[in-house]
């Protein structure tokens, strides 16, 4: 078994009470017809960075292996569409925590084309070069060439938008979005809303959405019909992680709260590098890892920085997201892969 | 003669020391204003400022150093002073010639905050 992702698990993490509580109720511990417990969920998740999939129907949780040797079900495994998300490539970054983060993403893209159904499509949450340089985006485009999919789509993360509020992200990955840089389209019935939470932030605060784009996500997504399968993504987690880092949206609630009458929500994030599950009624939220260096879990660290590892481990805490969509089920079936250790 | 010559040398001596209390009266004046200009300095890292409360003099320089490995921002929200996206041991520096109390954060990180008092 390879070393598992690192996830929220309530009582393990100290100093964060409100997690413990909220991550209690969600997780339940009882079991159900298949056998599948609190302790089933975790070990769940574990398998993922094996390459297992974790898919949810309504409420319950299969697992099934993938690959020789495990049972398949077919059927039950085939997604209509399969997409994937990569966040916190640091372009420019050359630190400790990883001197080389280039490579690692050229690996991280390897891992992609890896995949045995190849994504139809590409999500960037964010954080795509270290200082916003031109030459880091430039080098960013140049690798990302390689990815073997129809298209890649982008939302900024801070270190995007640090000197020119953005103009420069939005002239390269910007065309046909609104204000800051926010956008939806549709895939095969499902709704995907890119948003931006990393403008106009202020002192003291988390990431924040602002009115113009609450007003235009609440319009956005007013006519669609109860039963389309929506997809969030942006940089900053949409749910309150870590406050004291940071790691949370301001505004978030009032985004989901558009989002109450749709039976399947997906939010999918980067910021923090490492992988946060949570889920809430008809919500489920994701965050990715990072494809550029680790930073520490809630508390446990003095700041968010990026977190050296040691040299053989670090590939284990770094990788890309495989996500199925599959017609009929309640959630995304998502499978986070570190670039090794699998 | 040698009384010319002896005359022209006290005279040299002479001049030679209020030459040289010019200069040195000069170099006192040059630091008196060195010292009219102070200077305060504010490290960054670990997402913090150090110290992340300060009370300068008006009319000093206060100079933030990142010493972290990642970027941060000085962002006053009056818009007195922003600073550019710095970098590891990039710098920057700004002169606080009017009292007041000057809050200032971290754009990219904004949980980090500090404030400036000058009087």
């Amino acid at each position: 078994m390879g070393p598992s992702p690192v996830y929220m698990d309530a009582g393990k993490h100290g100093g964060y009470k409100k997690a413990r509580r909220s991550m209690g109720n969600i997780i339940k511990e009882n079991l159900n017809p298949d056998g599948i417990d609190r302790r089933g969920f975790l070990k769940c998740m574990a398998w993922a960075g094996t390459g297992a999939l974790c898919v949810m129907q309504g409420g319950v949780l299969k697992s099934f292996a993938l690959g020789p040797g495990g049972k398949s079900d077919k059927a039950a495994m085939k997604g209509d569409f399969a997409f994937a998300q990569i966040s916190d490539s640091h372009i420019g970054f050359n630190k400790a925590a990883n001197p080389d983060v280039t490579a690692t993403l050229r690996e991280a893209i390897a891992k992609l084309n890896a995949l045995p159904q190849s994504p139809e499509f590409v999500l960037h949450t964010g954080d795509l070069t270290q200082l916003s340089k031109a030459e880091e985006f430039d080098t960013l485009d140049q690798s990302l060439k390689s990815v073997r999919t129809d298209r890649i789509f982008y939302v900024p993360g801070e270190h995007d938008v640090l000197n020119d509020n953005g103009v420069q992200y939005r002239e390269r990955y910007g065309k046909d979005t609104k204000g800051d840089g926010w956008y939806s389209f549709d895939h095969k019935g499902v709704h995907f809303v890119g948003l931006v939470n990393v403008m106009n932030l202020k002192a003291g605060g988390l990431g924040s959405l602002g009115n113009d784009q609450l007003e235009w996500l609440e319009d956005d997504v007013k006519h669609l019909k109860h039963s389309t399968p929506i997809v969030i993504f942006a940089h900053i987690p949409l749910w309150t992680i870590y406050p004291e880092w940071g790691w949370g949206t301001d505004d978030s609630q009032q985004a989901l709260s558009y989002l109450k009458k749709f039976g399947s929500v997906s939010v999918l994030n980067g910021h923090i590098h490492q992988v946060m599950q949570k889920v809430e009624g008809n919500v489920t939220f994701h965050t990715a890892m990072s494809t550029a260096f680790p930073q520490p879990a809630p508390g446990r660290a003095a700041s968010p920085g990026p977190m050296k590892v040691p040299d053989e481990k670090l590939r284990s805490v770094l990788g890309v997201t495989d996500i199925n969509f599959i017609r009929g089920e309640h959630t995304l079936a998502v499978v986070d892969s570190p670039l090794a250790g699998e | 003669m040698k009384r010319h010559i002896r005359n022209a040398c006290i005279c040299a001596g002479l001049l030679g020391v209020v030459a040289s209390a010019a200069i040195i009266h000069g170099t006192q004046i040059a630091r008196a204003a060195e010292e009219k200009n102070a200077s305060a300095s504010i490290t960054i890292d670990n997402f913090s400022f150090t110290p992340k409360e300060i009370t300068v003099a008006a009319g000093t320089i206060v100079t933030w150093v990142n010493h972290d490995d990642v970027p941060h921002t000085v962002v006053n929200p009056d818009k007195k002073f922003r600073s550019k996206g710095l970098d590891t041991d990039d710098q920057f520096s700004f002169t606080f010639m009017d009292a007041g109390t000057y809050n200032y954060f971290c754009s990219v990180h904004p949980m980090m905050t500090g404030k400036i008092t000058v009087k």
